[in-house]
Parts: structure tokens; sequence; C-alpha cells
């Protein structure tokens, strides 16, 4: 899964070959494309800018211009094996009704998101008093599409809330994957599957 | 194949029939006009079929006989085009109810004359039919690709439907899977106005050279102005004055629209019949894909193994995006691969004929995924 973006080289290497998966906020389609081409997975996609839609067509993926928060009520329940949404979770405007519609559509859902609690953001908002601006979170506060910064801790009482499984977990920090000793320190980025 | 004269341009057939239409009646023979682009290849594998819309021909990518100008989608259909007629083997028919040498109220019926208002009243899926009887006599069992934008989008839709083990891939182009109030209001116009010309006669016209360009090319006017964005017609006509410095008080065409408009209309007389208008109108005002399967849209496409490809325009408010949502809803309800992408550009429903470039790389992107 040579080129992709970490979180998704875990989604790509864990999903089965030959499953059927719906990638929610899919970009430019990379994981789509891998998951196609090395995976013969049937990848569907739903994409919020026009932009990348189209380039993912372009590319011959199948791929509906679409938004999280009001378009995944289209899918039947369990039409996929796997719904996934990578670092869009914290974009939505309601990541509960969002969540509950990827377990829903998918027998299985992953979940990526950059994690709010890692020490560098936490040291910059203690000692710089201002909304941390990070490699892994670029934008500033009035530009970000990050609406509901979440933590892992935040994202774990989340789903237990809700009676939700997890069924893998997977911390980077970079390109590397991490225990999940005080991953909420230490993470930036976290990846879930899960399933009712 | 190329001394096969089933293929080329400017080709027609009357085929004995009989086409069982949908309103009851019997269509026999069932002469087409056609043009094909490209070479079949052995397996017949490589054909796509072009779906024109209301006004449309089959002169896709050759030169119009009555106009003298280029094929309406030159842009899309041709050597190194998306819709490549180096690689692909392109049929484009003339719809029946037409007037471009499909069997239509011009054509003659067995008492010699023409049809007129004899002629019954047509769908969109008997022109669907019929296309298919074209393709049987052409070879051509499974399509590559069904392509079509607004009534082309509407027949491509209907191809899916009607025939799913017949078309691996449907792109459907600023389209709808039914006409709405608004949609069959304007139409409706256009009709009264043909009608309400004296030279219409109840559709018998054809003998004496009198025909209803004055209603028909009101008819081109009202549903032209569907075609078009307002934003477009701003920045083309605003509230310029036509060749003059001033208002002159009077009902001359002071603006440059309405001028525009009456040049319109004008040449559509020429090249277009009045009672094929009626008669493709119709068949589009009566289209709607729920209504044949139980009132589900997904019904429609239950089981096919077709892929869809959608495209809407921001700026079209004839055949909105929400038009081509409701079908992406109910492709994903059936579990069909689906492509939908709204593109911008400024010039409403038109605007799959003129120069969106990114209209031209999705189309190639998904027609090229099809081979894979």
């Amino acid at each position: 899964m040579n080129g992709l973006r970490p979180d998704l080289a875990i989604i790509a290497r864990e999903v089965k070959a030959g499953s059927r998966a719906l990638d929610v906020g899919c970009g430019d389609g990379a994981l789509l494309a891998a998951l196609r081409d090395q995976k013969q997975v049937d990848a569907r996609g739903m994409e919020l800018n026009r932009d990348n839609v189209a380039a993912c067509v372009a590319r011959g993926l199948s791929v509906i211009q679409g938004n999280a928060d009001t378009d995944l009520s289209d899918y039947p329940d369990a039409s996929f094996d796997y719904a996934i949404l990578s670092q869009t979770l914290q974009t939505t405007a309601r990541p509960d009704l969002v969540l509950d519609q990827l377990l829903r559509i998918g027998r299985q859902a992953f979940v990526s998101f950059p994690n709010f609690a890692q020490w560098r953001i936490r040291w910059a908002l203690m000692f710089g008093g201002t909304m941390p601006v990070t490699k892994q979170l670029p934008d500033r506060w009035y530009d970000t599409p990050n609406i509901h910064h979440v933590t892992i801790d935040d994202f774990r009482s989340f789903i237990a809330e809700r009676g939700v499984r997890i069924d893998g977990q997977w911390f980077l920090r970079g390109e590397k994957l991490i225990s999940a000793g005080a991953a909420n320190l230490r993470a930036q980025h976290a990846v879930f599957l899960l399933s009712r | 194949m190329s001394d096969d004269q089933r293929f080329g341009l400017n080709r027609k057939i009357s085929l004995s029939g009989p086409l069982a239409l949908d309103g009851g009646g019997r269509l026999a023979p069932v002469e087409i006009a056609y043009e094909t682009y490209g070479t079949l290849n052995a397996d017949a594998s490589n054909a796509i079929l072009l779906c024109h819309a209301l006004t449309g021909d089959q002169h896709v990518a050759s030169n119009h006989p009555i106009t003298g100008k280029p094929g309406w989608w030159t842009r899309m259909v041709g050597p190194g085009c998306p819709v490549d007629t180096d690689r692909f083997f392109v049929v484009c028919p003339n719809v029946i109810g037409s007037c471009m040498g499909s069997s239509g109220p011009e054509s003659p019926a067995t008492d010699g004359a023409p049809f007129a208002m004899r002629f019954p009243v047509i769908t969109i899926r008997d022109m669907v039919c019929a296309q298919a009887m074209l393709l049987d006599h052409l070879g051509i069992g499974r399509l590559y690709a069904v392509v079509g934008g607004s009534m082309g989008g509407m027949q491509a839709l209907t191809w899916a439907a009607t025939y799913p083990t017949r078309v691996a891939s449907a792109v459907v182009i600023a389209s709808t899977a039914r006409h709405s109030a608004q949609n069959i209001a304007f139409h409706e116009v256009g009709r009264q106005a043909i009608m309400a010309d004296p030279n219409w006669r109840g559709g018998d016209y054809y003998h004496d050279g009198k025909t209803p360009d004055a209603g028909l090319a009101v008819a081109r006017m009202a549903a032209h102005i569907t075609y078009l964005s307002e934003q477009g017609l701003t920045e083309k006509f605003g509230r310029r004055l036509q060749d003059r410095k001033a208002k002159t008080f009077g009902f001359d065409a002071d603006f440059q629209v309405e001028s525009y408009l009456r040049y319109q209309g004008l040449t559509f007389t020429d090249r277009f019949d009045a009672n094929s208008y009626l008669y493709i109108t119709r068949a589009m005002d009566y289209f709607d894909l729920a209504e044949e399967h139980g009132g589900h849209l997904a019904n429609a496409f239950r089981g096919a193994g077709t892929r869809f490809c959608l495209v809407s325009f921001d700026t079209d408010w004839l055949y909105p995006t929400s038009e081509s949502k409701n079908i992406v809803h109910a492709l994903n309800a059936a579990g069909a691969p689906v492509s939908f992408v709204e593109l911008s550009a400024p010039f409403g429903h038109d605007s799959f004929l003129l120069d969106v470039p990114e209209l031209n790389r999705v189309v190639d992107g998904f027609l090229k995924a099809g081979g894979q």
C-alpha cells in the first residue's frame, strides 16, 4: 500500500480482499483505488468536494458527490462490509448521527481521526495559550474544517455509551504505529474498527 | 466492414416490426435513420449508443444536412474524444417521432399521405425499443455504453431499466427520471403555441407548404429560455439594445435578448417539424420511470448489472441537481455501481453541449474504466 496516508494504509491492509466498502469522504480516491487494484474490493466513495469527485470519476472510481451529514441515509442497511470514515468525523455537523449511519450501512466501520489530546497539542494550548496549529492540524481556528475536535479518550467513552464494539484499534505517531499505552497522550492519529 | 451497407453516415433502415407501443398501438414498418462512426470489433463488444435530445438528431459528429453546421456533440464524439471513435463503434439513431428520417408524423401512412396527427403517441420506452431493433439489425447484443444528455439521458436510463443485460455502462447527463409539473407546463406552452397557429390545421399542413412556423418558433423561444441560466442571459445580453441607441417605444426587438430569441425561433423552423415537436414533447412529459415500476424508482434498476455515471450542472434549472440526486438515491438503494457529480458551468441546461472540460474528463474516465 505504498504512498497511502498512514491511517489509510492501515485500513487498506485490514480490509478483506473481495469485500464491499464505502469510503465516506474519500478525497481524491487514493484508498478506493488501492482497495480496488490491490484487493479486488468493490469500493465506492462519497465526497463533498466537487473537484475531488470529478477527479475520482475520471480515475474510473465509483464516487458520488454527497454530504456525510445528510446523504448516508440513501444507503440500505448492511449494504457494505465496511463503511470507512477517515479523518472526516471531526468535520461533520453531527458525528454521533454519522457514526450511527456508518454502523447501519456497514457490517463494520473504520473510523480514523486526529487526536486532539496528543501532548504537543496540549503543550501548545497550555503554554502558547492559542489554538494549536500543528503539522497534523494545520488550519487556524477560524478556517479549520475540523469543527468537532475529539480525543482518543473522548472517542472511547463516546462509543462505550453507544454500546459499540471495538474490533480493532491502531495508533500512529507520524507514520509509525505505536502501542496502545497512554495513546491519548502519545498518538497523533487513531484508527478504530467498530461494529454493533 | 467498410463495404457493409449497414455502417456509415446517413444510413436508413426500414425494419418490418411491428413495434408494440406503450400506448397500445403498433408501428410497422419502423424506419430508423442513423449514423455510425468507428469500427465494430469482431465480438461486437465496443459499441456505444448515443441518444439525442428533444431537437437533436443522428448527426452527432457529422455536418447537419440542412444547416451545414458541425454535429451537435463534436466535443464529446470523435477520434481522441471521450467517446473515442478510434476505439469505439458509435451508433446514433434519430428517435422515432422525430423528423430527420425516422418514423414520425411526417412519414407516409398506409394511404400514402403523411401520418400527421394519425401517428401514434409514443413514449421514451418506445423510442428505446425501436433502437433495440436497430441494434439487433446491426448485430450488437450488449452495449459497451449508452450515453445521453437531457432526453438522451432519459433514454439511457430507460435502456438500463428495460434491457439490463444489454447495457454495461450508462452515462446520464443533465437529465431526470420524470418530468415535473414545471417541465410539463413549459412544454404545454410550446404545444399550444403550435396548435394556435392558423397554419397548423389539426396537423394537416404537409401538402401546401404553409407550415405553422410562427407557432413552432414561439415554442422554441419559450423552450430555449429554459435551456439557459439567468446568469448566462445576463452576461450575454443584459439589457443591451439591438443595433440602436434608444428604445423605440414600439414592439420591435429593441433588446438584444429579444432579437436573439427571435433568431433562435426562426432558424429552428428551417430544420424541425412542428408535429414532431408535439409528439416528442408529449413523450417526455409522459416519462416517469418510477411510475412504470410500481412507484419505486429503485425497482427500475434492481438486479441490473449496469454501471452508471450521472452528471448535473449547478446552473441547470430545467433538470436541476436534485433530479439527478433522486436517481442516485434509487441506484444506491438498488445497490448499483454509480458515480455522480454536479459540475459548475455557467450555461444552464445547455452546459452538456458546450465547452465544459470537466465533463469530458469525467465521461472519459468513466468509459475507460468500463473496459477494465
